[in-house]
């Protein structure tokens, strides 16, 4: 409960300084006049976090998908390693946000744009923690399938996938958080429907306490999958 | 099982020689292999296991289908139960899994009851019980043991070598250690692996697991310390 009088706190002091005209109105709105923009656009808010909820959603499962898929393929062609896994490594240091303009040039206005930089956000983190999981399994583990005889597959289902699972989990909890601003970053470039589209459309029309409204809209469809991950991966004890 | 099961032959590893024309021959009961870190020990366990060495070797192996590996670090998957790391190597080669004989296996090395825990709720010399009931599972007629209770404190040890002793009867065992005492309590026979060359070590008149409290267990730990450092 303690944590709640921090979160308090700072709306009091946000409040305080709005009522005391330290910022004009349609700078920083109040902590007031944002919850009164939430309830009369709630249902503006709603079909437009949908929207974005989806598009995260699909650029997830995608991303996850694709991330896992190149991690086993690049742990079954040894060949292609030392080619694409310095490739995976340095991705995670490119901004991808970047890449945005170019994405709505490539697949235009729709959700496919947002989708693509929702998976590209995800996809590096995932391939490469996962891969650096599954070729960090022991040796000395891996002396056990060869006692057996095991082929590829037996000594990645029972030695290097269980090995790799924490890793890939941890892997999912950072792609998790930076999602939704994939998304959001999407529509900021190009969209007519969204969270992001609703914070550009309230700016064009110093509607600050909307905007405000869609950035707590995001935020909170950023804790509900951040919350909802960690439940599911605690359940398989990871 | 006609054929005797052993190694005999040169090894070198980076160009430096490890073992020159050694031959070694694993005759029912424990062989147990002595020498000093670096001696090749390991190499002649691994190469003998087939397991990658690093080292090139020159001459014959022999080695049944199917092999019992015991290693220093126990090898338990944190992942899987206490029962499904029993049933590992049976997993890996594809065969169908026998819960009732690990079961069996679990209640034999001192686990009852332990089938559905997983390793990390598990204490050191437990957990080594554990990859012993997994090593039993195969029912291999060649152990191969890699300094598997070296991590142990003394008395866990002195406890996991009675039981690996009653467990692995009627096997044929090689064990890999640097402990002298060790290798005179269990040993039907003790080869020192020392300069590149094995030795057959004298052992006291006594079956085993022989007494380390005996005076003449005592003298032979000695004398074969001396040896081991070269004297």
């Amino acid at each position: 409960m303690s944590r709640i009088w921090g979160f308090l706190a700072v709306l009091a002091l946000w409040q305080l300084a709005v009522s005391l005209h330290f910022l004009p109105i349609f700078v920083l709105p109040s902590p007031l006049g944002v919850l009164s923009a939430l309830h009369n656009n709630a249902a503006l808010l709603l079909t437009n976090g949908l929207i974005t909820g989806a598009e995260v959603a699909a650029g997830l499962l995608l991303g996850l998908a694709l991330g896992i898929a190149s991690a086993i393929a690049l742990l079954l062609l040894p060949a292609l390693r030392p080619i694409l896994q310095p490739v995976l490594t340095a991705s995670q240091a490119v901004p991808v946000f970047v890449l945005a303009p170019v994405l709505t040039i490539w697949f235009g206005y729709g959700p496919a744009p947002k989708i693509a930089m929702t998976v590209l956000l995800v996809y590096f983190p995932v391939a490469s923690g996962f891969l650096d999981g599954l070729l960090a399994t022991p040796t000395a583990d891996l002396d056990l399938a060869l006692i057996a005889k095991a082929g590829r597959w037996r000594s990645f289902r029972w030695l290097r996938l269980p090995h790799a699972l924490p890793h890939l989990a941890a892997a999912l909890r950072i792609a998790v958080t930076y999602a939704p601003t994939g998304a959001v970053i999407g529509e900021w470039v190009g969209a007519s429907q969204g969270l992001g589209y609703l914070m550009l459309m309230a700016n064009a029309r110093s509607r600050v306490d909307l905007m405000f409204a869609a950035l707590l809209g995001i935020v909170a469809l950023t804790l509900i999958l951040q919350r909802a991950t960690d439940h599911l991966l605690r359940r398989f004890g990871l | 099982m006609t054929r005797d099961w052993g190694l005999s032959g040169t090894a070198t590893i980076g160009g430096a020689l490890l073992f020159d024309s050694i031959q070694l021959t694993l005759a029912p009961g424990w062989t147990c292999l002595l020498g000093a870190s670096g001696a090749g020990k390991s190499t002649v366990l691994r190469l003998l296991a087939g397991l990658p060495s690093g080292a090139s070797f020159d001459g014959q192996i022999n080695r049944p289908d199917r092999i019992g590996w015991m290693a220093q670090r126990d090898l338990l998957q944190p992942r899987l139960t206490v029962a499904q790391n029993v049933m590992l190597l049976g997993h890996l080669a594809g065969r169908r899994p026998d819960p009732a004989r690990a079961d069996a296996l679990l209640a034999a090395v001192g686990l009852d009851g332990f089938a559905a825990r997983r390793p990390d709720t598990l204490s050191g010399g437990q957990r080594q019980r554990v990859a012993l009931a997994r090593t039993l599972m195969e029912d291999a007629p060649l152990i191969l043991l890699d300094e598997p209770f070296s991590a142990l404190d003394p008395a866990t040890r002195a406890t996991m070598q009675d039981l690996a002793f009653t467990c692995l009867q009627g096997r044929r065992v090689l064990m890999v250690t640097h402990d002298p005492v060790e290798a005179l309590r269990l040993g039907n026979r003790v080869q020192l692996l020392h300069n590149h060359r094995l030795t057959d070590v004298a052992l006291p008149d006594l079956t085993p697991p022989r007494d380390p409290a005996l005076p003449e267990m005592a003298q032979a730990a000695a004398a074969l310390l001396a040896q081991l450092r070269g004297q």
